[in-house]
């Protein structure tokens, strides 16, 4: 080899090259614009092709949503606006949304009451705060989330205070019977024996009870029947109570599919694929109008909460399938992990598995969520006034009769505020939960 | 296979073997379906002693570690460990799984978690320690394997030796009497190997009971107090690590020798 060679193949870096400024074409707006949208001929005719299509849809619709019939009181006069403008689209019937809102939001429920599901929607956002946004709101609110639904019920229906009293104290009752006889028993049979317990207190005794403490003392406002619920609230009522109980029910569906024990593996397969098998609609007549017949004659089971309970078994059907994916999804070294350091089952479960699992599974979680929400427009098929009921007597009102697409597009918009939310708010927490792991 | 941990020189004097018998493994088989993984094991650890068990892969040598705090189920023969029988007793196993620490291939540490939570967590939840407690142990251990300032950070975002010390770290929390390491240094880096090393020479001179099943033959012949080695589920030879490098008497262990020392 010779010596030069041996010159140019022999090399030491001595001073490392300082950091540089990335060129300017690939920072700022214009460089973002260049790898966005005009990166390449084919991309460049998308963009623009994309572009004009946006511009002819907003050239089309915008005249028709801008239309200043917000003061009609009727379709009637609503056309006499638009004719007397004289645009060649037509124009939108507004009047019906400023005159019937209030309606779509509370369905039949007494304007002078209006105050209580608005205040049990500000509470209910309240409840929700430590279980959203746990590093913001001091943990000590989660006691007050823990009453929120008794708080809820009551304002929402009415009636006397000791109703929600007597209610509470059946869980008191589990909660004391867990905590006195786990010394001397299996937790498992404490809590069976507790909830065995709450279930003959709230069946023979609590009535009789909360009627007596009423007659003794009528604290209480009025009480408003299931039937005067409707709108958006009776979405939010059956949507919020299915979504919050579905998640836990689906969990424990979800840990029974993969135990050990043939009997509650089968149980929870067996009720999985039913549920899965059956559309909603048919679990929604069988809340209506099937129960009634199997349900001893003149027993009150109130209807919202046979549509609530339905929709929660659907619900957790599937958020079972999804929870299973995330559990699916984990390593076996994590089992591995937490069985190696001694920790029992419902220990690894709750403090390494299911945190994972989740965490793993929100984007299909939230899926289900905003599903469930959409699903509540289903009660209008056994005559319950959600907004699509609403909408059908809306038209039955002579001076509507024949507007369609104003009231869709709020009812429209209105739901997707609300899963977009959601959906915005499954994205925080998949970045918050994010620690880097992969 | 390194040498790297050959650098240091260790002092042996502390390592001592006492008569009482950690663990003990009578006529022990074990079947996955069919297959007939372990085929009459029958072992005897005392207290303090050094271990190492090697083999070609599949010879069953990680399953019987994994035995050993139940993670795998054998099915016939007796394990008892800490004078406790391994049966089908979930008491029994938990227990035993508290008082034997485990380090995996691949870490297994919980993502979701910072490094001091990783070693709290099992004291709060199985020993019931206190949360301050537990946390001034955890940090006693952190600095023992030289990550105290890693404490806050989470497992994804250490290199893979850091992350294997952090696990040696969180069994020692829950102060276990024998420890077990299943292939520690196999996902490392060859420059991260000597830090895990290291530290699981420095517990050896603590006297801690270790079964290892290692490729490390540097480690062995240094620390291992006898070297168990493993084939077809069986176990084939054990001697002392002088004899057992330098005067195989078995056909299977010399070839097996000869392949992994002979580069």
């Amino acid at each position: 080899m010779s010596d030069t060679h041996a010159e140019t193949v022999s090399y030491v870096r001595e001073t490392m090259l300082p950091q540089q400024e990335p060129p300017a074409s690939t920072v700022g707006p214009l460089g973002w614009a260049k790898t966005n949208l005009f990166s390449g001929w084919f991309n460049t005719v998308l963009s623009v092709l994309s572009g004009l299509f946006i511009l002819w849809l907003a050239y089309r619709l915008l005249p028709w949503i801008i239309s200043p019939t917000w003061q009609a009181t009727s379709l009637n006069e609503c056309r006499e606006i638009i004719g007397a403008l004289n645009k060649p689209h037509g124009g939108a019937c507004w009047g019906v949304i400023s005159e019937r809102w209030k309606q779509l939001m509370f369905g039949f429920y007494p304007p002078e009451h209006y105050w209580r599901p608005v205040l049990s929607l500000i509470l209910l956002l309240v409840a929700l705060g430590p279980l959203l946004f746990r590093h913001l709101v001091p943990a000590k609110v989660i006691y007050f989330s823990m009453l929120y639904p008794f708080i809820a019920a009551w304002l929402l229906w009415g009636g006397t205070i000791w109703n929600p009293i007597v209610a509470i104290l059946g869980f008191v009752i589990i909660g004391l019977s867990l905590k006195f006889l786990t010394s001397v028993l299996n937790p498992a049979l404490a809590l069976i024996i507790g909830v065995v317990l709450a279930v003959i207190w709230w069946v023979a005794l609590a009535g009789t009870v909360a009627g007596g403490l009423s007659a003794v003392l009528p604290i209480g406002i009025e009480a408003i029947a299931s039937r005067q619920f409707g709108g958006f609230m009776l979405s939010i009522t059956i949507g919020v109570t299915a979504i919050l109980c579905s998640l836990p029910i689906g969990i424990l569906l979800a840990l029974g599919r993969q135990s050990d024990l043939l009997l509650v593996k089968a149980m929870c397969v067996g009720f999985i694929e039913f549920i899965r098998g059956v559309p909603l609609i048919t679990l929604l007549f069988v809340a209506s109008v099937l129960l009634n017949i199997f349900l001893p004659p003149g027993t009150n089971f109130d209807i919202i909460l046979r549509v609530i309970i339905m929709v929660t078994l659907f619900a957790s059907a599937y958020m079972a399938e999804v929870v299973r994916g995330g559990l699916a999804a984990l390593p076996k070294g994590q089992y591995e992990g937490a069985d190696s350091l001694g920790l029992d089952y419902w220990q690894s479960q709750r403090l390494i598995i299911m945190p994972q699992a989740l965490k793993i599974s929100i984007p299909g979680i939230v899926s289900t969520f905003i599903g469930v929400f959409k699903d509540t427009t289903l009660v209008s098929i056994i005559s319950m006034f959600d907004p699509i009921g609403l909408s059908n007597a809306i038209r039955a009102d002579t001076a509507w009769n024949g507007v369609y697409w104003e009231l869709f597009i709020f009812i429209g918009l209105v739901f997707f505020i609300f899963c977009f939310s959601m959906s915005r708010y499954s994205m925080y927490l998949e970045r918050r939960l994010q620690t880097g792991h992969r | 296979m390194s040498e790297l941990a050959m650098d240091t020189p260790i002092d042996r004097s502390a390592m001592k073997v006492s008569d009482e018998v950690a663990i003990e493994i009578r006529n022990m088989n074990k079947w996955y379906g069919q297959f007939h993984v372990l085929r009459d094991i029958n072992l005897t650890v005392n207290r303090g002693e050094r271990i190492v068990i090697a083999g070609p892969s599949g010879s069953g040598k990680s399953t019987l570690i994994r035995c050993i705090n139940r993670l795998e189920e054998h099915q016939a023969g007796q394990i008892i460990v800490d004078g406790t029988e391994l049966t089908s007793d979930l008491k029994n196993i938990d227990k035993i799984r508290s008082e034997v620490g485990m380090c995996f291939q691949h870490f297994n540490l919980f993502p979701h978690l910072t490094i001091l939570e990783n070693c709290t967590l099992a004291p709060i939840w199985v020993r019931k320690v206190p949360r301050k407690e537990a946390e001034e142990t955890a940090m006693h251990f952190l600095e023992k394997v030289k990550i105290p300032d890693q404490a806050l950070k989470y497992p994804g975002q250490l290199s893979g030796g850091q992350q294997q010390r952090v696990a040696i770290a969180r069994s020692l929390c829950m102060k276990p009497r024998i420890m077990l390491f299943d292939e520690p240094t196999s996902a490392l880096d060859p420059e991260m190997i000597k830090e895990v090393l290291d530290t699981m020479i420095e517990l050896a001179q603590e006297g801690m009971t270790m079964l290892c099943v290692t490729h490390e033959m540097g480690f062995a012949r240094q620390v291992a107090n006898r070297v168990i080695f493993m084939d077809q589920g069986q176990i084939v030879e054990q001697n002392e690590p002088e004899e057992f490098f330098n005067n195989p008497r078995s056909e299977r262990t010399k070839l097996f020798l000869s392949q992994i020392l002979g580069h």
